[in-house]
């Protein structure tokens, strides 16, 4: 380990509450350069509150921050981004309507003149996506990217900050295998150079990769630091959550029953091509590939979000049209989107509101809502789905990725779907509520429903899937059996 | 959500209570029960507008048309309000029917168009004025029977019909916003309309209801004030959708949609009245009482934006 006195951030004893209840207690945290260390544990564990004030949002309530070697008070935003420190945020923020290379620039367009130097800005943005190795032209319209390539393009805007600390908040959650290969490139190529790298990711195979030291919170508390060969997937998992987990996904053998969903050779131009497949009763469908491949849009036709071009979609048996998400989960479809900001809940809205929002009509009498039975239902479903909140009523933008997932999932089930779709149904979410995620999964699948799981990560298609639909630029390439898939399988088909 | 809203309601209230302490102290005039009676009537007419376009707002939506509307069903009310022509009930019925269509007609325009509401009611608000004046030929349509003409002047108990006709649709527009699924489901499409629409609801309907009870009330308002003055004035209403929508703001429902409450919206038309109220009884001209109100209305804002950190 390198010496002391070369730290590039050293955190002593750092406290933060709030209204009374401890969010960070006695922190202590150190980075070296050079250096990928990354910070684990649960949602609500203390890490965005710790990286908050890392990046000058918040202030602690005690404890001692040194940057470089200096101690830092009063620290703010422009004064941490001028000391080098960048974050690279989970939800990122680019203005649609102006180019790469003017988002890589915004607020710090070349100073001197009052006219922006397009020209130069494009050359500079140019070299810098080439540094990384992101083949997109600097003069693209930020809306025409992918989520993936606007994640790479957050991170060339750190490096051309001259950060010598990048703090990256679950970087590869949107990113497909490839990308992740480009991002961990440019993660050696920045550690080459001497910047230190602190990495927040529920991904552990990611983080064995990556990471050489590995910092674990647990309720706002710090628990240990540790060289990552000390550790391994499961005593860091045991670490995080103060207890073992045998295993995340359950094994359940189930026997698939009647049809539910039929999809026979549909299509819509520039998304997908000619898609065939059937989900059973008492199964589970898993739908891989990679980004692009057009599994969400595969799933936002079926629940009538977006039009087919052709083909056709029967629900037991029967040929049907779905022209709204209305139509769809009046006939039994669900769907839980991968975008839950977007699509998912109602930030301003209450867990209760929330969770009835697809269901009023059942808990209400000529257009009036019945508040005691509304209450009623949504408690039941809040504690069978071991949502954990303050209250019923808190707002659901507080809540915590997990929550918030499973209030959405409530939502759905509320409706008594015959097909539940699931898009990502745990990015973003931590190791606890994921595995209570998979478990209500197969226990819904085991109680008859069709379930289809659409997500980015292998293990977790392969864990809890019957059977495996491939996709690749838009085509179906392979149905596989549990039996048959594996990892390399998937990749080989979804890179047909 | 009801909590939040709650500690914000009362923020308004204190600066209500505080406001009107300070006019009853320099002029005693002002807590009598016939000033008091003056302002609520003086406030009603704006009050039915506010109402309407609270829904609008909290939807994410805005209506500029309201004023031309009002003008509109004075006029057309009027016309058929003459006393020798039908019975009071046919002015009214058509009035309010002209309101609702032409709500439901920037609804429709606004869901099927894909239009900015902005927009839309901009060009509604034209197409009112013109109306009007077509209808009226220009002119002021006067000699009105004398029920139709009790409607804003009358008295039912002692207290004017104006008044209960305001406390009347303050309940039923409070209940619809808090107690409903409809209510419910304006604040979802204010607060997320994607979300919304993904959670099966039907995001055109429920917007044309919102221009339809908009445009319902302004023709309820429209009614009202001929009858109050007499007289279908095609000019009448000019920049009334304003101080509605500055109500509606003061009493601190979001213009980005998703928050607020009727009890705001009710607050805020009292506020003004009251404050308009107490300026005039301290000889303050009206030119300066309309630099207090922009004062007022940027402040409860900027304050209202302050609660929310």
């Amino acid at each position: 380990m390198p010496e002391s006195d070369q730290k590039i951030i050293h955190v002593k004893d750092l406290n933060k509450s709030f209204s009374g209840i401890k969010a960070l207690d006695n922190i202590q945290f150190d980075l070296y350069p050079g250096e990928v260390h990354a910070l684990m544990g649960e949602n609500g564990a203390g890490k965005s509150t710790f990286m908050k004030i890392l990046m000058g949002l918040m202030l602690p309530d005690s404890g001692s921050i040194n940057f470089n070697g200096e101690f830092i008070e009063n620290m703010d935003v422009h004064k941490m981004l001028k000391k080098g420190i960048s974050m690279i945020h989970q939800e990122i923020l680019m203005v649609p309507e102006l180019t790469v290379a003017q988002n890589i620039f915004l607020g710090k367009e070349f100073k001197g003149s009052f006219w922006v130097d397009e020209h130069q800005i494009d050359q500079k943005s140019q070299e810098l996506l080439n540094l990384i190795g992101l083949k997109v032209n600097a003069q693209t319209k930020a809306k025409q990217l992918s989520i993936a390539e606007m994640q790479l393009i957050e991170i060339a805007k750190a490096i051309s900050n001259h950060a010598k600390v990048i703090i990256m908040d679950e970087p590869s959650s949107a990113l497909s295998d490839k990308e992740c290969e480009l991002l961990f490139k440019i993660i050696n190529d920045l550690k080459s150079k001497g910047v230190a790298i602190i990495y927040i990711s529920h991904k552990l195979d990611e983080i064995f990769r990556i990471a050489d030291r590995i910092t674990v919170l647990r309720d706002g508390k710090y628990i240990t630091t540790k060289n990552t060969s000390e550790l391994n997937k499961n005593s860091l998992i045991s670490l995080m959550v103060g207890r073992e987990i045998e295993s995340l996904f359950s094994s359940d053998s189930r026997v698939p029953s009647n049809a539910i969903l039929e999809v026979r050779g549909i299509s819509k131009k520039g998304k997908f091509e000619n898609i065939n497949f059937e989900v059973h009763a008492h199964e589970v469908l898993g739908i891989a590939g990679l980004m692009g491949a057009g599994r969400t849009e595969i799933a936002r036709a079926i629940f009538g979000l977006d039009k087919i071009d052709s083909g056709e979609i029967l629900l037991k048996g029967h040929k049907i049209e779905i022209r709204s998400p209305k139509d769809a989960l009046k006939k039994g479809i669900a769907y839980v989107s991968e975008d839950r900001k977007a699509l998912g809940f109602i930030p301003e809205m209450s867990i209760i509101e929330n969770i009835t929002l697809s269901t009023l009509k059942n808990y209400s009498k000529g257009g009036f809502i019945q508040t005691k039975k509304e209450t009623k239902i949504s408690s039941q479903m809040a504690s069978d789905l071991k949502i954990k909140a303050v209250g019923l009523n808190q707002k659901v933008i507080t809540l915590s990725g997990g929550n918030q997932q499973k209030t959405v999932i409530a939502k759905a089930l509320l409706t008594s779907p015959a097909l539940l779709i699931l898009d990502e149904p745990t990015r973003g979410i931590d190791i606890g509520a994921k595995h209570e995620i998979y478990k209500l999964i197969n226990q819904l699948a085991n109680n008859g429903l069709a379930v289809i799981i659409i997500s980015s990560e292998l293990p977790e298609i392969l864990g809890m899937s019957d059977r495996i639909l491939v996709l690749s630029k838009g085509k179906q390439t392979a149905i596989l059996n549990k039996q048959e898939a594996s990892q390399e399988k998937i990749m080989h088909y979804a890179i047909h | 959500m009801q909590y939040i809203n709650n500690i914000r309601q009362y923020g308004l209230l204190i600066v209500f209570g505080i406001i009107c302490l300070i006019i009853s102290l320099i002029t005693p005039q002002f807590l009598t029960l016939s000033n008091l009676t003056i302002i609520v009537t003086q406030v009603s007419i704006n009050a039915l507008l506010a109402f309407g376009v609270t829904f609008v707002i909290i939807t994410g939506g805005i209506d500029l048309s309201l004023g031309s509307i009002v003008a509109v069903t004075g006029v057309t009310s009027a016309m058929l309000a003459h006393p020798d022509s039908y019975p009071v009930l046919i002015p009214i019925v058509m009035g309010l029917l002209a309101g609702l269509l032409m709500g439901a007609f920037n609804g429709f325009i606004i869901t099927k168009s894909k239009i900015a509401p902005f927009i839309v009611t901009l060009g509604t608000m034209t197409i009112g004025r013109g109306l009007a004046l077509i209808l009226s030929d220009g002119r002021p349509v006067s000699n009105l029977s004398d029920s139709f003409n009790y409607l804003g002047s009358g008295t039912v108990f002692g207290i004017p019909f104006l008044i209960l006709i305001f406390i009347l649709v303050f309940a039923l527009c409070s209940i619809i916003l808090s107690k409903t699924i409809l209510g419910r489901h304006i604040y979802a499409i204010g607060g997320n309309e994607q979300a919304a629409r993904a959670s099966g609801i039907n995001i055109d309907r429920v917007k044309l209801s919102v221009y339809s009870i908009s445009g319902l009330l302004a023709g309820l308002a429209g009614i009202l004030l001929a009858s109050r003055i007499t007289t279908g004035q095609p000019n009448a209403g000019a920049g009334f959708e304003l101080d509605a929508i500055a109500a509606v703001v003061i009493g601190g429902t979001s213009t980005a949609g998703g928050r607020g409450t009727m009890t705001g919206t009710l607050i805020g038309v009292l506020l003004i009245g009251v404050i308009n109220n107490g300026l005039d009884l301290l000889n303050v001209t009206s030119y300066y009482q309309q630099v207090v109100m922009g004062i007022i209305i940027i402040g409860a804002v900027i304050v209202d934006s302050l609660n929310q950190k």
